[in-house]
């Protein structure tokens, strides 16, 4: 039941927990006015404050702490209404200040929880340690010059929320889904858009090994993973190394690790002894940071819907729990279904949009956020299919159309002439010519071979293009054979 | 009389009266600075063509009868304002170099007032300093001479030496200043002039170099305690971009001094009371407790426990803040920057600031780094954390009973440029008795009231309640005219 891996000497038991860096969506940074958009030139984004200039002065950014408040109710954790910034002191180049404006001692966001649903289908909650706001540093770009290393602090300065997690994962598997689930959650909220390859949210992954029953051993850090297959990747290669070294006879000493993706191990960046001593304390150009019971509940009022909510809605409209799930995987999609599915039949939706748009998606390498179909268009097929203009074959038609043109459905019914017939005059002659040339198949047909049934109405189908009302086929046929 | 012997109150009344114009006034200052301050270093920039044209847009300001406040008013702004164009140094090699791009919000408020500006004064490098002496650019000379050694150069104090000097010496009308732990009160007293460091949030400190951040406040030094409530109406004010600038209004302190102190209760903290001070000192505060009642005030004696744990608090936290508020300056992306070997980062670093910082700011960075380091954090920062509250409240409970409290402003008059440069501890004894309004975040005011054997000249001080600056100056003004203080320095412009 529960994952181990095995080792020359018996099988081990990962404990994983992670830190996670998200950045806050905002518009601007932490404690600046400065923008924070993706991709600007360099140094195109930075005020003085975020350069670290003498006798600039840090001002907090109601937003982002809205963003932090946010979050924190998502995770069903404790807001704390008294939180307080510390400095973080380290040198280094792309760092202007000289230190980082953090929350060490007193978190803006306390314990809290999030239920991951494993591949089996079982559930499990992760604790959610801490939640705090910290500004981001800038960048050290060290491939543009021969001799010399540049800086770009458009970063520098832009509100990040580091998560961090109770040591409550098991396999590489809960690793995995637990970060995907988080991401989920910031998503919805509009707190933190999940982009990992824009380095929007980024994983320190804390690995150590241990026998069945025993105490947590040493735990190493992996530093600065930047995607869910590379955080699984990284903790199945160090909860190896672990394993190995404690089967040698040696000991895990605590140390930061780098995962290199190419070569699929981690190695060492720094160990315990030449660790930073930060010299935390107070940062005495802010106040302590003191929220309003009111404000928060303001705040909690106006949260939108979150997956485990939405899916167990979803579950109730009548959509399969697997459906459900995957529906609610990200926003976007959630959104599109609900706009396929408004005033339709749920299900109906359900099946066309995990079953015909996925597909479309895939073959055409668009996403649910471009999708190939417009939730609208969708939404009419629906009811083209539900009037019964279209039949479910027709429809199919249609659809493949639509993809490939972008029309509306109603559009390409009207030009391709693919109106379903439910003229049941029309219907009933072109039965009556279909038993007219195939009179000895009518004959067995009636000497009991039931099964020739199904060739009849094909026959009909055919004979219509398709477009006959698949019902009304069904019944003419039977009505005429009788 | 010459123009520079105005005080700045009567100067606004001249320029009202139309009895001289700022041209004039300008001119007859930046003529005293040619004159004076080759000898006494306290400009380190001069902004002569910028102060002449800033005064005749005055000038013609008052002629259309839109002047401001302090229309027309030439000021010594310290070294640790940026100034929008203007070099601004601290008073350190690191920064020697470095023009802001921006203006801070106190030396702006000036301007939209209507000041101008003379130029940079000198200071100690960073704030980090009691005489004046640590500035890279050297040292001030204080204006005043021992009346049996008229040879020694006395130090003007520090760290706004370079503004008491210049107002005292009539090189500006007044100037801005800043106070960590003593920095205007102290050479306000050693320049025989007043100073003001207000309540901690009564002045933004956006756009002036940081040195303690939780006790850094600005505040103005003039001839009068007067002068300071004018000059200190305009510096002051609620500015967003400090988020510990206080958001309350800013009365008129100029009125205030005028109130008298009828009535009042005057605090006499018996800890103040130092085995050591000179009997001058402790004489001349007799005195002024004397004039308060004889002007209708009562004192009282009290007591504020955790005095003497003050300035150990003080060299604790201040230097923990500096720490850390310093360490931008690594030569990456403006002052000072030394040539790494190697093009190593960590190289650069040492060698940068190894160049740009002196001895004092590299001691206190050592010491503020010291008490931060994991494993001393507790026993040092914290408990230095703890007093301060202690302090605090020590006031909190004192201001109970009455409505200011008044000290002497330093244990001594102005000493030799050669004098207390041993030992630190020596140094940092000067601010004794200022360094606990840092603490608890008070005003407190510096007001000249008498002179010494030597005839060099005394300041008293008054402490008054958060955000009562007006009790403050009501109690100043009348140490003042019951001083009436008229003793002039060796070496002023104009004489």
């Amino acid at each position: 039941m529960s994952f181990t891996l095995e080792g020359r000497t018996g099988p081990w038991e990962i404990v994983v927990g992670l830190e996670v860096h998200a950045q806050v969506t905002s518009q601007a940074k932490l404690f600046s006015g400065a923008a924070t958009d993706f991709g600007a030139a360099p140094n195109t984004q930075v005020s003085f404050v975020d350069a670290g200039f003498p006798g600039m002065l840090p001002v907090i950014n109601r937003e982002c702490v809205a963003q932090a408040v946010r979050t924190g109710l998502g995770l069903k954790a404790q807001v704390n209404l008294w939180s307080r910034f510390d400095r973080k002191n380290y040198f280094y180049a792309d760092l202007p200040q000289g230190y980082q404006i953090s929350q060490f001692a007193h978190p803006i966001i306390g314990t809290g929880e999030v239920e991951i649903t494993l591949a089996d289908g079982s559930t499990k909650t992760i604790g959610i340690t801490r939640l705090h706001l910290e500004q981001d540093a800038g960048k050290s770009l060290h491939d543009q010059h021969p001799t010399k290393s540049f800086i770009d602090l458009n970063r520098s300065g832009v509100a990040l929320m580091e998560i961090v997690s109770e040591p409550d994962m098991r396999s590489p598997e809960e690793a995995g889904v637990y970060l995907t689930k988080l991401r989920q959650i910031l998503r919805y909220l509009g707190t933190c858009d999940g982009n990992m390859d824009e380095g929007s949210m980024r994983a320190d992954v804390n690995v150590s090994v241990r026998r069945a029953g025993e105490d947590y051993r040493t735990r190493c850090e992996v530093k600065n993973v930047n995607s869910i297959r590379f955080v699984m990747q990284a903790v199945e290669a160090e909860a190896r190394r672990q394993i190995e070294v404690w089967e040698e006879g040696g000991e895990v000493v605590q140390e930061t690790r780098l995962f290199d993706t190419g070569r699929g191990v981690t190695r060492s960046m720094r160990s315990k002894e030449d660790a930073h001593d930060y010299r935390y304390f107070p940062d005495p150009d802010l106040p302590p940071l003191v929220l309003e019971a009111g404000w928060v509940e303001q705040l909690k009022a106006a949260l939108p819907e979150l997956p485990d909510v939405r899916r167990a809605r979803y579950a109730a409209m009548g959509l399969t729990p697997y459906d459900a799930h995957v529906l609610t995987l990200e926003k976007e999609t959630a959104a599109y279904f609900e706009e396929v599915a408004a005033g339709r039949d749920a299900k109906v939706a359900a099946n066309w949009v995990t079953g015909d748009l996925f597909a479309a998606i895939n073959r055409t390498k668009t996403s649910i956020a471009a999708p190939p179909v417009p939730a609208a268009h969708l939404g009419a097929l629906l009811d083209l299919l539900a009037d019964k203009t279209l039949s479910g074959t027709l429809a199919k038609q249609v659809f493949e159309a639509m993809v490939e043109t972008g029309k509306s459905p109603g559009a390409i019914v009207e030009e391709r002439g693919l109106r379903q017939v439910t003229d049941t005059g029309a219907i009933d002659r072109m039965v009556e010519q279909v038993m007219a040339a195939n009179a000895e198949k009518v004959a067995e047909y009636r000497s009991g071979k039931d099964k020739l049934f199904g060739f009849f109405v094909g026959q009909v189908m055919k004979a219509m293009q398709g477009k006959g009302n698949p019902a009304l086929v069904n019944e003419a046929v039977k009505r005429k054979l009788s | 009389m010459h123009p520079t012997d105005f005080s700045l109150r009567g100067a606004i009344e001249a320029l009202n009266e139309g009895l001289l114009t700022s041209v004039e006034l300008t001119q007859a200052h930046l003529d005293g600075i040619a004159a004076l301050n080759p000898r006494l270093n306290a400009y380190l920039t001069v902004t002569a063509e910028q102060a002449l044209e800033q005064a005749r847009a005055s000038d013609a300001r008052r002629a259309e009868g839109v002047a401001g406040p302090l229309d027309g008013i030439p000021l010594a702004i310290k070294d640790l304002f940026c100034t929008v164009g203007t070099r601004t140094t601290a008073g350190s090699r690191i920064l020697g170099n470095f023009v802001p791009p921006y203006e801070s919000t106190v030396s702006g408020n000036l301007l939209r007032d209507g000041a101008v500006f003379l130029g940079k004064v000198n200071l100690d490098e960073f704030a980090m300093g009691s005489s004046n002496t640590t500035s890279a650019f050297g040292p001030v000379e204080n204006p005043w001479s021992r009346r049996n050694d008229p040879d020694a150069r006395l130090v003007p104090g520090g760290s706004s030496g370079g503004s008491a000097a210049a107002v005292a010496a009539r090189l500006a009308l007044g100037a801005t200043a800043t106070d960590t732990g003593g920095s205007i009160r102290q050479p306000a007293a050693f320049c025989g002039i007043a100073g003001i460091k207000p309540t901690y949030g009564r002045c933004s400190r956006y756009g002036i170099v940081a040195f303690a951040s939780s006790l850094d406040q600005a505040g103005p030094v003039a001839r009068t305690v007067e002068d300071c409530a004018i000059l200190l109406r305009s510096m002051a004010g609620f500015d967003p971009k400090d988020s510990t600038s206080a958001d309350v209004p800013v009365p008129d302190f100029g009125a205030a001094c005028a109130r008298g102190v009828k009535g009042l209760r005057i605090g006499v903290p018996k800890e103040y009371r130092l085995e050591g001070t000179p009997p001058e000192i402790a004489a001349l505060w007799e005195q002024g407790l004397q004039w308060l009642r004889d002007q209708g005030a009562e004192t009282v004696e009290i007591s504020l426990p955790h005095t003497k744990y003050a300035l150990p608090t003080y060299y604790i936290v201040a230097p923990a803040e500096a720490s850390s508020n310093l360490a931008r300056y690594d030569g990456v992306r403006f002052g000072l920057r030394e040539t790494a070997k190697d093009g190593d980062l960590k190289d650069l670093y040492e060698r940068t600031r190894a160049a740009g910082f002196g001895p004092e700011v590299k001691r206190r960075i050592m010491i503020g780094t010291y008490v931060l380091s994991a494993g001393y954090y507790d026993a040092y920062y914290l408990k230095a954390q703890k007093i301060r509250a202690l302090i605090k409240r020590d006031f909190d409970e004192a201001f109970r009973m009455v409505d200011a409290i008044v000290t002497p402003a330093t244990p001594s008059a102005a000493f030799g440029m050669d004098e207390k440069q041993d030992d630190p501890i020596t140094m940092y004894l000067n601010d004794v008795f200022t360094v606990t309004a840092n603490l608890a975040g008070l005003p407190g005011l510096a007001v000249p009231a008498g002179l010494d054997g030597q005839g060099l000249p005394l300041g008293l001080q008054v402490i008054g309640r958060a955000f009562d600056e007006e009790t403050v100056f009501a109690v100043g003004s009348a140490i003042e005219t019951a001083a009436d203080f008229r003793a002039v320095p060796t070496l002023r412009a104009g004489a």
